[in-house]
């Protein structure tokens, strides 16, 4: 155990030295190949220049090298794979999109993701923008605000296995152990097992991610809120404006930039869940999710690559029209520099 | 004063506010603290009770028999039977009894019950009785009582010595470190010279790249994972290396975290002074100089966000490790193996809660130690972004 410890370390010290020997090596090498000597002042010049051209590259080499191996061909492959049979050998035209458009299990995993669109990004946001106004308005807000942002630190799986615990059933006389039976027992209902109920059992298991993912949401909206100009306030006060209408009418359009931010942000994050669906249910009483299909389809049976190809495309696919926008943007930003 | 400060002299009245955040909090806090206090109680009572009752004690039903009427000694005209209900060495204090099944706790403990017949039963606290009856008792079976038992809150660490060594939680912790550490720190020296390329370097196709960064943001890993696990095996193959490996999963997280690492880094170290780096540049310091000597030192903020960042998502990350690493004991990270218990130890509760404890300790460690950083990060990552 601890030999293991000591080579994760030395992998550390290695891997960062191997990195700064490559900038180092790489940018003496330019000096060499293009030298700057005294005397010779047009080649000097010109060589400066060269360097100037070249060095760019050689600091961004790795990074790049790194995104394109991970990230840029492995979307075009994927691409690629889709119309490829299981071991994605053999050609097979849109044969994996018309099993996926008729597979019942690809359109539970679509319901279920749009459900999932639908409330997870609005009630976060919501929650974080109802907690973000009232946390700023107590002297022990800052305090608050760390407790609800904190489950934002805590994986995905341990987070279910905390709510588990939650919707935990006991059958028979047996007395509740899990809290949300308890509660219903004490009010006089009866005790149910709620992540195998078909449908609401989606909402279940959407309220782990609510939980952790409002922190976030209120840290950004927190921050957008504080920087509304006062005067608008202000002025809204005079005008006889009562808080309600303060809230709605002048404070939520000002920070409307932020909230698609974050709505956005949680949207991607929706799309790829996976690991509370796996814990939870592992897609069993009708709770599949696209990223569980497409997992489970890659190994299934010894793996479908085309299947599973064509799911993450429908994911990709999803999540292309936040990227533009992303990227106009940051571009919009990126020319005022 | 602020937009805020203003609202707050008109709006709704504080109490409510002081309430309602009140709520949330202990509705946000409560999950995380019912595995705390399960994580130290014994089995056998987070089995038979609520950890809510845990503070208190927990309770429960049994029913002995007393000793046979041939025990009987009389006592003038009475004859009285007496001992104790509980074996000798067991504990717990009894709160109450009964005669029927039906109504196991009928009767108070220490107050004499009046069972009808001349018949009065005491039973204390401590378990100890004294049975009367104004007539000699029958000899033959002694008399069924039920009684509720409560025992006192009992705590241990049992469950954790039992998840770190026979399940394997220990060996998965060291794993999961053996797995964020390096996929932490290496990205952070790639990712900052590529973003000082991005900020301070003129070059053809810079916006082209930095657009690409953005957009590869939020490509889904689902995308990534085909073609890399077939890579992974050829690269295997061809060099008769195992596939699944750690040296695979660090490049894969340093990858995977590459396009916020640069978007971050480019973020702060564009808004560095201008003025610095070219007075450095005019003092005649090469790039990679500038770079080493200034832009890294004062770029320490965004490099803590990114690293706090970096090592939450490496450790709570559970696809990665399941695709590219094994399973094995000396492979499998501490989300893996929590995965694995909840398969193979569905309803042992001491032992899930114990683990899923172990493995949100450090980040929520790190989390609170790092706070600021954490929430700066999150501000330029999102606000600026959009």
């Amino acid at each position: 155990m601890i030999s293991q410890l000591v080579s994760s370390v030395g992998v550390v010290i290695a891997g960062v030295f191997f990195c700064a020997l490559y900038y180092w090596l790489s940018d003496r090498l330019l000096q060499l190949i293009f030298p700057v000597r005294d005397g010779d002042v047009r080649t000097a010049s010109l060589n400066l220049n060269r360097r100037a051209s070249v060095r760019p590259w050689l600091f961004l080499g790795p990074a790049l090298l790194l995104l394109a191996v991970y990230l840029v061909y492995p979307v075009v492959a994927t691409f690629i794979l889709s119309f490829y049979d299981r071991s994605g050998t053999t050609y097979v035209g849109a044969a994996n999109y018309l099993w996926a458009v008729n597979d019942a299990q690809f359109r539970q995993a679509i319901f279920n993701n749009v459900l999932w669109l639908a409330v997870v990004p609005a009630a976060c946001t919501f929650l974080g923008l109802v907690i973000a106004v009232m946390t700023d308005r107590i002297w022990w807000g800052n305090i608050a605000k760390s407790l609800i942002f904190m489950p934002m630190a805590i994986s995905f799986v341990g987070a279910s296995v905390i709510w588990k615990f939650v919707y935990e059933y006991r059958g028979g006389k047996e007395a509740q152990i899990g809290l949300l039976n308890a509660i219903v027992q004490f009010f006089g209902g009866d005790p149910q097992v709620w992540i195998s109920m078909p449908f609401w059992n989606n909402f279940f298991l959407m309220a782990i991610l609510i939980w952790i993912q409002t922190g976030f949401a209120m840290v950004i909206l927190s921050a957008a809120l504080r920087g509304i100009p006062e005067e608008t306030v202000e002025a809204a006060v005079i005008d006889g404006a009562n808080g309600w209408q303060i809230f709605w009418k002048i404070m939520v359009p000002q920070i409307w930039g932020t909230i698609a931010v974050v709505w956005t942000t949680i949207t991607i994050l929706v799309l790829k869940v996976f690991d509370i669906v796996l814990t939870m249910t592992n897609g069993q009483w009708n709770t599949m999710v696209l990223a569980n299909l497409m997992f489970d389809w890659m190994f299934r049976g010894g793996g479908d690559s085309g299947r599973s190809a064509v799911i993450a495309l429908v994911i990709m696919a999803a999540v292309t029209p936040i990227m533009i926008w992303n990227i106009r943007q940051a571009s919009n930003q990126g020319g005022g520099r | 004063m602020t937009a805020l400060a203003s609202l707050r002299r008109i709006g709704l009245p504080r109490l409510v506010v002081h309430l309602s955040v009140l709520l949330i909090c202990l509705l946000w806090l409560v999950p995380t603290f019912g595995i705390l206090v399960t994580s130290f109680r014994e089995p056998q009572q987070i089995a038979s009770s609520g950890w809510w009752t845990a503070l208190t004690g927990s309770s429960q039903t049994m029913a002995v028999r007393l000793a046979d009427g041939v025990a009987a000694r009389q006592d003038g005209t009475n004859y009285v039977i007496s001992g104790s209900v509980f074996e000798a060495g067991q504990g717990g204090k009894v709160q109450a009894f009964g005669t029927k099944v039906t109504a196991p706790s009928d009767y108070k403990a220490s107050e004499p019950a009046d069972l009808g017949e001349g018949e009065t039963l005491t039973i204390n606290e401590d378990g100890s009785y004294t049975y009367t009856k104004n007539a000699p008792f029958e000899a033959g079976r002694g008399k069924r009582v039920y009684l509720t038992v409560g025992t006192p809150p009992a705590f241990t660490t049992q469950n954790y010595e039992t998840v770190l060594t026979s399940q394997g939680i220990g060996q998965a912790f060291v794993n999961s470190l053996t797995v964020a550490i390096p996929s932490t720190i290496i990205p952070i020296l790639i990712a900052a010279f590529a973003a000082y390329a991005l900020s301070w370097m003129e070059f053809p196709g810079r916006a082209l790249i930095l657009a690409m960064v953005v957009g590869l943001m939020v490509v889904p890993l689902q995308m990534s994972l085909i073609p890399l696990l077939k890579m992974y095996n050829e690269v295997g193959a061809l060099f008769g290396v195992p596939s699944r490996s750690y040296a695979g999963v660090w490049l894969a997280h340093s990858a995977f975290g590459m396009p916020l690492a640069i978007y971050l880094l480019r973020n702060y170290i564009a808004g560095l002074p201008k003025e610095i780096i070219e007075s450095a540049r005019v003092d005649g310091a090469s790039d990679f100089e500038i770079f080493l000597k200034i832009v890294l030192p004062l770029s320490f903020p965004a490099l803590a966000s990114f690293s706090i960042f970096q090592f939450l998502w490496t450790w709570n990350d559970l696809l990665v490790a399941m695709v590219f690493l094994g399973t094995g004991k000396d492979q499998l990270v501490l989300t893996g193996a929590l995965n694995a218990l909840l398969g193979s130890q569905g309803g042992k509760w001491e032992i899930l809660t114990a683990s899923a404890f172990i493995t949100i300790l450090v980040p929520i460690a790190v989390f609170f130690a790092l706070q600021r950083y954490l929430v700066r990060g999150l501000l330029t990552g999102s606000v600026k972004g959009g």
